[in-house]
């Protein structure tokens, strides 16, 4: 897989970004708020189209949304009417497919994030990272071919995220996807990824490619390690000089529209 | 240097204020008992003063009766059908007015609240008529229609509509982005996003317009039949000051109140029947 990304700065906010990827690779991207992070997602899902410049899955150039890249959000984006069943197998549902084969795949991611005897409940009733888990699975029952995820875990409380990436980490193991991790927490980023693209302040370009070598199945362990140690110095440094550009530090130009 | 010890009495009002103050504290819970004793003692109060100005004959029985004569008054309106037919003829024309503006206002402010094409389309007019109060239309209406029912339903059908679609709309715009753009991933069709996403999404919403609506219907309805009408409560309560009886007035009145209340604690009902997802249920 692979894809190329030139967003105009006037609506993405992101400027001459190239970023290909492998199939079965988690590349994680970090940056300064604002940075075009999540812009850069968005594009990939076909959410919001470049006005330069293009993304290719396998090949073929995308220009909508599609369920071959699911995407995971940060806010809860459960559907509150549809109980965890019925959210996880939404997707197959849309396609028409057969109600005791959706049930089937429910059945499997539900069991994939951990939260049979939950079947039935509704979002209201789940914490924060159950709900998120919901959102992984739903995703995953849809078997796309990337897994997009803009910082999936930054609304959980510590613990909770720790748990989350070691869980996301056990299902890629079992079954590899290629995912693009959004997030602005380095560790997370390093813990992650096999590559970690370091993005600079608006607008959003690749100030840094950062490939780990840390070996996998990863535990928690290897955040202890010198060669993450290392990596996670390296990119602290560049992202504090990012941070420092964007708050009028050293003149950098005004904000453009667009979040990230 | 010594404090001064203060008298029982003072430290008596201290402790006493003191207790005051810890049911004073900005959006702090109190105990639920404290909460049930201080609603019973606001009730009963109400009452028990009621009860002392009319029955010592403190206020005259033509302002405030008592209440064993408005009782009476409401057994007898009951017995000889009076209260139950204006009650019925308010109801037909409430739940009338009501059900047409439901069923067109609904499908409009869903249709405004989620494309803009149609929000610049719809704005121009009811933002001109939501400032103006039905009340003022009356008299074209009864111009246009007369003064019977249908002048009535058409009251309660335009002061509800116009609130009722801005509301709804209000509503759909609200409806979170992300579950949107998720569903695209997801590969529903813009179709699939509108029927399996954008309306369920809106219905919790939409069932607490519903309730408000129809709360705001009564007053529409008292004003148009105070203005012109045969029957109906507002009808009664306006006959009743003609031969000044104020017993009367207040059956009305407490009827008034009762099915209002009545419809409320039945959306409240529906909304958690219905609708056991939603967070308010």
């Amino acid at each position: 897989m692979a894809f190329r990304g030139r967003g105009g700065r006037e609506i993405a906010a992101i400027e001459r970004l190239s970023l290909d990827v492998s199939d079965r690779e988690i590349v994680s991207i970090v940056g300064p708020s604002g940075c075009g992070k999540s812009t850069l997602l968005r594009l990939v899902a076909g959410l919001v189209r470049p006005t330069t410049g293009e993304i290719r899955l396998d090949g073929r150039a995308v220009t909508v949304p599609g369920a071959d890249r699911g995407m995971v959000f940060q806010s809860y984006t459960l559907f509150p009417w549809l109980t965890v069943q019925g959210n996880v197998e939404f997707g197959p549902r849309l396609r028409g497919l057969d109600t005791a084969y959706c049930r089937e795949v429910a059945t499997r991611f539900i069991q994939t994030v951990g939260l049979v005897g939950f079947e039935h409940a509704y979002p209201k009733e789940l914490s924060g990272g159950m709900m998120q888990r919901v959102a992984i699975a739903r995703a995953l029952a849809n078997d796309p071919e990337v897994l997009l995820m803009d910082e999936p875990f930054g609304a959980l409380d510590a613990q909770t995220r720790v748990f989350m990436q070691e869980l996301l980490l056990d299902i890629w193991q079992k079954t590899p996807k290629t995912i693009l991790f959004v997030t602005h927490d380095i560790d997370e980023a390093l813990f992650l990824g096999d590559r970690v693209f370091v993005m600079t302040a608006r607008p959003g370009r690749f100030r840094e490619e950062i490939r780990l070598d840390l070996p996998r199945p990863r535990t928690l362990d290897i955040t202890m390690s010198p060669a993450f140690v290392a990596a996670k110095r390296r990119v602290l440094g560049i992202i504090r000089e990012e941070a420092g550009r964007t708050m009028g530090l050293e003149g950098a130009p005004p904000a453009a529209a667009g979040s990230a | 240097m010594t404090v001064a010890q203060p008298a029982p009495a003072q430290s008596a009002l201290r402790g006493l204020l003191r207790g005051l103050g810890e049911y004073l504290r900005p959006q702090e819970p109190i105990p639920r008992q404290t909460y049930l004793g201080i609603l019973i003692a606001s009730a009963g109060g109400l009452i028990a003063l009621w009860c002392v100005v009319t029955y010592s004959g403190l206020v005259e029985p033509l302002f405030l009766p008592t209440p064993t004569a408005i009782l009476r008054s409401g057994a007898d309106m009951t017995a000889d059908g009076s209260l139950l037919q204006n009650a019925g003829a308010s109801l037909y024309v409430i739940v009338t007015g009501w059900v047409l503006a439901v069923a067109s206002g609904v499908p409009v402010g869903i249709l405004m609240g989620s494309f803009k094409a149609v929000e610049a389309l719809i704005e121009p007019v009811i933002d001109f008529v939501r400032y103006l109060p039905v009340s003022a239309l009356i008299p074209l209406l009864i111009l246009y229609i007369g003064i019977g029912t249908s002048e009535k339903i058409a009251v309660i059908f335009i002061g509800t509509f116009f609130q009722l679609v801005l509301l709804v709309a209000d509503v759909a715009a609200h409806v979170p982005r992300e579950q949107i753009d998720v569903s695209y991933t997801l590969g529903a069709s813009r179709a699939q996003v509108i029927r399996r996403v954008l309306l369920p999404a809106t219905l919790p919403g939409v069932m607490d317009t519903l309730r408000i609506t129809m709360g705001w219907a009564w007053t529409y309805l008292v004003v148009a039949e105070l203005v012109s009408a045969d029957r109906g409560l507002g009808y009664l309560i306006l006959n009743s000051m003609r031969g000044l009886f104020t017993d009367r007035i207040f059956v009305g009145l407490f009827t008034i109140g009762g099915l209002g209340l009545g419809f409320d604690l039945l959306f409240k009902w529906l909304h958690r029947r219905l609708l056991p997802w939603s967070p308010k249920a």
